[in-house]
């Protein structure tokens, strides 16, 4: 085959693709940092100027948006690991040579199929206030009549919690199966070779099983802090953000920028701060993998 | 002895997969039962085991959802708006990904580089301003500004060229010795040999997009182009609250999907476990 330049036919099959992602990604991005620096709102009449980092200022002494950012890390702080050992364990009961695991997975890769507003509005449900509420009578069973009953999305302590089991419930089915394809991709013979050792199976899990699956549970808690940050769906449906903030978040504030205030330039701002937040993670973990891959 | 602890440890295995089961099944059967029962009866025996037993059921909750809403019409925006973005993605970004992988042209390493650096951009991070876009061109509350928007993926393109990277050159290059362009080299040759790629994109980008919320909510107005994710959001905030209709709501809206993954299912988890090859 000739080496011959295909640049006309290449760029046909490219440009849509290519001009889909310049239009509605990298121009709105661009645009996000170019309007974080202006004074712009919706439908204002007065001209727009350019405010330098005043729109930055304004956010970082804004208690409700700092309290968005708090609300976001203690979200990530608490569901990242949860979320991944919950994956972790269901991923290692599946991967025991055990009859009927389909019929298991299946089931906990479930709640992955529904729509995070759907999951929303049914667990609104569970966490009704009073003691008929489904969580209350649970947790009163489980406490033998110690708990009293709770309104669980409108008390400033247990609404972000409750946001948090939720969006671990929806959302470990998706790890466990991604830690489940890196649990059947470890090589048999390292196991073997550890039991011919005498290595017992809590040696073998941490000296086999943990360190080969480094790079899959780095990945799985990236894509988990990343979508912490994401929190939008179950906020906005179950609490608004209240009570007293309790459970507002940076993209609830974004959005309410815009909705109820018009603050475009403020909005793009915060959306800035967003990105960069999602870089950094992004940046640490591609750290973490390279190093191991340096080590081996 | 060894056949007794072994049994012991099935036994244990059984419990713990069976315990979790249950509590991820819950959710599920509280939505299902609860959409058979009278709107009364749903939140007064919520807290009781009653909340599993369907007692005196009926489709009452079904019918006054058509009554109470146009269920139908939001179904089916959600089915065409989340369809052509599915479709049109896989062709779009298959062709794009083709071009990068087998085609030798200028700027391919340099564009590549991009898309792939556009795979980071969370859609969070632009959805002010590309709403801010839309409705300077009063593109508020149509479906094209559902659609549009999401049918080139950069990290679709990504999957696709990873996949197309590790195909046998010999058939291609066969064909083209016999004469075949490059578009039927690729609907006739890749396309056929590919089906595992384009089974993971179309699972994974229909997951994003048929559970889609923060971008509808934004840009729809009225109920006529809305989808089903904000729909079932005003539903549940439509005095009076009634949860049987509700319930009744969300399983029309999941079941068809949940049907798809379990007859599905392999391809499902194979399409999600395939989303973590990057890295």
């Amino acid at each position: 085959m000739q080496a011959s330049d295909q640049t006309p036919t290449a760029l046909m099959l490219a440009i849509p693709a290519l001009l889909g992602l310049a239009l509605f990604i990298l121009l709105p991005f661009l645009t996000a940092l170019a309007l974080a620096f202006t004074d712009l709102r919706l439908g204002s009449p007065l001209p727009v100027e350019l405010v330098g980092l005043e729109q930055f200022r304004r956010i970082f002494s804004d208690a409700d948006f700092l309290r968005a950012l708090a609300n976001n890390l203690l979200f990530a702080a608490v569901v990242v690991p949860l979320q991944t050992a919950l994956a972790l364990a269901l991923a290692l009961l599946l991967n025991q040579r055990l009859r009927g695991t389909v019929v298991f997975r299946t089931l906990f890769f479930m709640p992955v199929v529904f729509p995070m507003s759907l999951v929303a509005v049914i667990w609104t449900l569970i966490y009704a206030p009073g003691p008929n509420g489904m969580m209350n009578a649970l947790l009163t069973l489980l406490s033998f009549g110690y708990w009293e009953a709770h309104d669980f999305l409108r008390d400033p302590v247990l609404a972000l919690p409750a946001i948090m089991l939720l969006s671990i419930w929806q959302g470990s089915g998706f790890q466990m199966v991604i830690l489940l394809a890196g649990l059947q991709s470890i090589p048999q013979e390292l196991y073997e070779g550890a039991a011919m050792d005498g290595a017992g199976r809590r040696q073998q899990l941490f000296h086999i099983t943990l360190p080969q699956l480094r790079n899959p549970l780095i990945f799985v808690m990236l894509v988990t802090t990343i979508l912490a940050f994401r929190l939008f769906d179950q906020v906005q449906i179950m609490t608004r953000g209240g009570p007293d903030n309790a459970t507002t978040t940076v993209m609830y504030e974004t959005v309410e920028a815009v909705f109820t205030r018009q603050q475009v330039a403020r909005a793009c701002a915060m959306a800035v701060v967003f990105f960069l937040l999602v870089l950094a993670i992004t940046w640490l973990q591609r750290r973490l993998v390279r190093q191991q891959r340096e080590v081996t | 002895m060894k056949s007794t602890t072994r049994a012991l440890t099935q036994l244990l295995l059984y419990s713990a997969l069976t315990l979790l089961a249950l509590l991820f099944l819950a959710p599920l059967m509280i939505m299902l039962i609860g959409s058979l029962k009278a709107d009364a009866r749903v939140l007064v025996e919520a807290g009781t085991l009653s909340a599993f037993l369907p007692a005196e059921a009926s489709l009452q909750n079904y019918a006054d959802v058509f009554r109470r809403s146009d269920f139908l019409r939001f179904f089916l925006n959600s089915v065409f708006i989340t369809g052509a973005i599915v479709t049109s993605g896989l062709l779009v970004n298959s062709l794009a990904a083709y071009a990068f992988a087998r085609l030798q042209w200028r700027g391919r390493d340099l564009l590549f580089n991009l898309v792939l650096a556009l795979m980071i951009l969370p859609f969070e991070a632009i959805a002010v301003p590309l709403f801010y876009g839309v409705s300077m061109l009063g593109l508020r509350d149509t479906y094209l500004a559902q659609i549009l928007p999401f049918i080139a993926n950069a990290f679709s393109i990504y999957l696709f060229y990873s996949f197309f990277i590790g195909l046998p050159k010999a058939f291609e290059e066969a064909a083209r010795i016999d004469g075949a362009g490059t578009l039927r080299i690729f609907f006739t040759i890749i396309l056929p040999n590919s089906k595992p790629v384009f089974a993971s994109v179309a699972i994974l980008s229909f997951l994003t997009w048929w559970g889609s919320y923060l971008w509808p909510l934004m840009v729809t107005i009225g109920p006529s182009v809305r989808p089903l994710p904000v729909a079932i959001a005003g539903f549940f905030t439509l005095p009076p609250l009634l949860w049987g209709d509700i319930l009744a709501f969300g399983t029309m809206m999941v079941a068809p999907v949940l049907v798809v993954f379990i007859m599905f299912q392999r391809w499902f988890v194979r399409g999600v476990a395939a989303s973590a090859i990057k890295g």
